[in-house]
């Protein structure tokens, strides 16, 4: 029997561009036993998944739970809170530990740039990142690049504006370098102090100016915190959102808007926008579940597939 | 200032291209030691291939986790390490548990280095008590005690008032400052150089103008107290700049690089690596051609490796959670020689001075020389042996190198320090 292939899903950089475009056709396949009476499919009967939650989630942990249930697995979350962890057991330590369970998957959140990788290297099951702290959030950038698929009907050439601060957030990394694999363009939209230097190096355009909005297809708005005045990142909310608030005057007809959520309404987004029918923040939800799904199901029935990675070497 | 422990002065007889730049000498020789001193140095028609003896290396910044980490690091074990990497002087950085800013902890160590350094050490003191950047140490004493030098090594002297004062006092040491420059307000929470590729990982940026501006008020103080300062681990353009500025306008400043900012850039960090999160943190490829151009011209007068050892569960956790800091005591030469000698960026001559009689100069120690009478401190190289970087064959308590696994091009055969064969392959 030959050596399976390792594969796992750390960073959109895993992907090629065929691979991202399978993995939204397969959820588009899985969207439809959604409508089904039975949602349940059999395909995973007896495998194990296992969510590792280092930070709070709601969404991304309940779409995974639900999207490896809806495949028939058997499924574990373990939280930082209230476990070994608390205790000061160290990533490593806890990831042999579970390892032990001979999990299939280890769906691993972390406040951490690295952890997912870590694991991988530590344990013999496939690791899915699913948030490492300011770097990647995978799954999240493919069930946005579904939901703009769905609703615009392609990919390529589409033009998408990503507003706010970019500097915190994974999403915005992760989504930036997903677009660019399947041809679409983003351009980065915020104020200096929260868009990283050189990142237009990734090769995305980047503005100071909410004007920027008026020449795409799609507004991607991100979540501000209340905590970035504390490092003077912005003298406060009041004027971000004069500068910055995605409101009805700055959405025209024809664009949609999106959000990963949660959404800071009359923050970052007015809700006359996000309870308008540009909106498709809900249309994400169900995408998330179905993406992942699909990579769930690519991860352990596909095997050659290539979501693969050459795993770090820590000494 | 130096301590070691006491042992056996060697006789022995060396045949190999003897490089000594500071006193010209660059041809085949042999040099007999006697009794741990230089008895002579004959020229000789031919040297074995490959072989080189210089004066040996001197590092003026390494940490040697003692008292308070001796898992990480003891005198013993980092002074073995050095003699390995072909030193014959070590100076170690002050913070320790507790930090070294009264007599009576310098005192400890000096008696602890005089049981079990392999090779000669030295101590250096803290500017601040507990480094704390508030209140100056007694520097007289600490002086007196045998500290090489100040610094409060690991943190900057936020306070430019106290910086001053510092300076100021040190003349009543008669000692230099050396001194970890970055603006910590600039630095904050920084993992990696900021630019495109932190950029692009999201790990919060350590940009290089942190350390920049505070060269540059280090400096500028410096000029107005009229005080000699040494620059540690410089990594940035604009502070190798500021340093050859300072000196041509009669600032009295020496100013180190470390092996691992001289051969590597941010571009590693793509690892995610934890033996690649160091302070300051590596930077881009013009920094490091920056800092190549000011070893070559002497704005750089030393090399430092700031070997730190870190316990190996410390560094094997993701990035962000691991401690900074890299060994490097055993393998600067290799990746010195490999990385800038073998690439044509530095020549031989000009690397060996920068390893052994800059840093001396730059601390007042005593410079090594292979000349009749001088007491034998020598480093026997072979710069075609080609070695893999392994974990289980440091002599360092850790092994958090960034090379492990790398093969490197030159290695060191053989260390004399203070008359004693210290380290022989």
């Amino acid at each position: 029997m030959s050596e399976p292939t390792r594969r796992h899903l750390l960073g959109v950089g895993d992907l090629t561009r065929a691979d991202a475009e399978r993995l939204l056709d397969t959820a588009r396949a899985l969207e439809r036993s959604l409508d089904r009476e039975v949602k349940k499919l059999p395909t995973l009967r007896g495998r194990l998944v296992v969510n590792l939650f280092y930070e709070s989630s709601t969404r991304t942990l309940s779409s995974f739970e639900l999207a490896a249930k809806r495949l028939s697995a058997d499924t574990m979350v373990l939280r930082a809170s209230g476990s070994s962890v608390d205790k000061g057991e160290s990533l490593r330590d806890t990831a042999l530990t579970l390892a032990a369970y001979d999990p299939d998957v280890i769906v691993i959140r972390h406040p951490h740039i690295g952890a997912p990788h870590l694991v991988a290297g530590a344990t013999a099951a496939h690791v899915v990142n699913a948030g490492d702290g300011k770097h990647q959030h995978p799954t999240q950038a493919l069930l946005d690049l579904f939901t703009i698929r769905e609703s615009l009907g392609r990919l390529e050439g589409v033009t998408v504006a990503i507003v706010g601060d970019v500097l915190h957030s994974r999403v915005a990394r992760s989504l930036v370098e997903a677009l660019l694999l399947v041809g679409a363009e983003p351009v980065l939209v915020g104020p200096p102090t929260l868009l990283p230097r050189r990142i237009e190096a990734l090769g995305c355009d980047v503005s100071h100016s909410i004007d920027a909005l008026g020449d795409v297809e799609v507004v991607y708005v991100l979540r501000m915190q209340a905590e970035r005045m504390e490092s003077a990142y912005v003298p406060s909310l009041r004027e971000y959102t004069a500068l910055y608030g995605v409101t009805p005057e700055r959405v025209r007809p024809g664009q949609v808007v999106m959000h990963p959520g949660p959404m800071n309404r009359g923050v970052e987004i007015d809700p006359r926008v996000a309870d308008s029918g540009a909106s498709l923040v809900t249309a994400q939800v169900r995408s998330g579940l179905v993406v992942r799904m699909a990579v769930l199901y690519d991860l352990l029935t596909a095997p050659g597939l290539r979501v693969a990675v050459p795993v770090m070497e820590v000494a | 200032m130096l301590a070691h422990r006491n042992g056996r002065l060697d006789s022995l007889t060396v045949r190999a291209r003897v490089v000594d730049p500071g006193q010209g000498l660059d041809g085949p020789a042999t040099v007999t030691v006697e009794d741990g001193v230089v008895t002579a140095v004959e020229s000789a028609a031919t040297a074995p291939d490959g072989l080189v003896l210089a004066p040996a290396f001197v590092d003026p910044h390494v940490h040697l986790r003692t008292p308070g980490r001796e898992d990480e690091e003891t005198i013993a074990s980092g002074s073995e390490a050095a003699a390995a990497g072909g030193y014959c002087a070590i100076v170690a950085m002050p913070n320790t548990d507790p930090v070294v800013d009264t007599a009576a902890v310098l005192q400890s160590l000096v008696e602890l280095a005089r049981e079990e350094a392999v090779v000669p050490t030295g101590f250096t003191a803290a500017i601040s008590k507990g480094q704390r950047g508030e209140e100056l140490t007694e520097m007289a004493e600490l002086a007196a005690a045998g500290a090489v030098a100040f610094t409060d090594d690991g943190r900057p002297v936020a306070s430019a008032g106290l910086m001053r004062r510092a300076l100021a006092y040190s003349a009543v040491a008669d000692r230099p400052l050396a001194l970890h420059c970055e603006e910590p307000t600039l630095s904050r929470g920084g993992q990696m150089h900021e630019g495109a590729v932190s950029a692009e990982l999201g790990l919060t940026g350590w940009p290089s103008v942190a350390e920049s501006v505070m060269v540059e008020r280090d400096l500028a103080l410096a000029a107005y107290e009229e005080r000699p300062v040494h620059m540690q681990h410089l990594s940035a353009r604009a502070s190798v700049e500021a340093v050859r500025r300072a000196r041509a306008a009669g600032v009295r400043v020496s100013a180190e690089a470390s092996p691992h900012h001289l051969c590597a850039t941010d571009e590693l960090v793509r690892t995610l690596d934890a033996n690649v999160k160091m302070n300051p943190p590596l930077r881009t490829e013009d920094d490091r051609l920056a800092l190549v151009e000011g070893l070559l011209d002497g704005t750089i007068d030393c090399i430092a490796t700031d070997h730190a050892p870190h316990a190996r569960h410390e560094k094997d956790t993701p990035f962000e959670e691991a401690p900074f800091g890299v060994t490097g005591l055993e393998t600067a030469f290799g990746a010195l020689h490999t990385f800038l000698v073998c690439e044509g960026e530095v020549p031989l001559a000009t690397l060996l001075e920068r390893l052994s009689a800059g840093p001396a100069r730059a601390l007042g120690l005593p410079v090594p020389r292979i000349a009749f009478g001088e007491p034998a401190n020598l480093v026997l190289l072979d710069l075609d042996a080609a070695w893999t970087v392994r974990a289980d064959a440091f002599r360092s308590r850790s092994a958090n190198s960034w090379l492990l696994g790398r093969t490197l091009v030159g290695a060191v055969v053989k260390t004399v320090a203070a008359g004693r064969v210290v380290f022989a392959a």
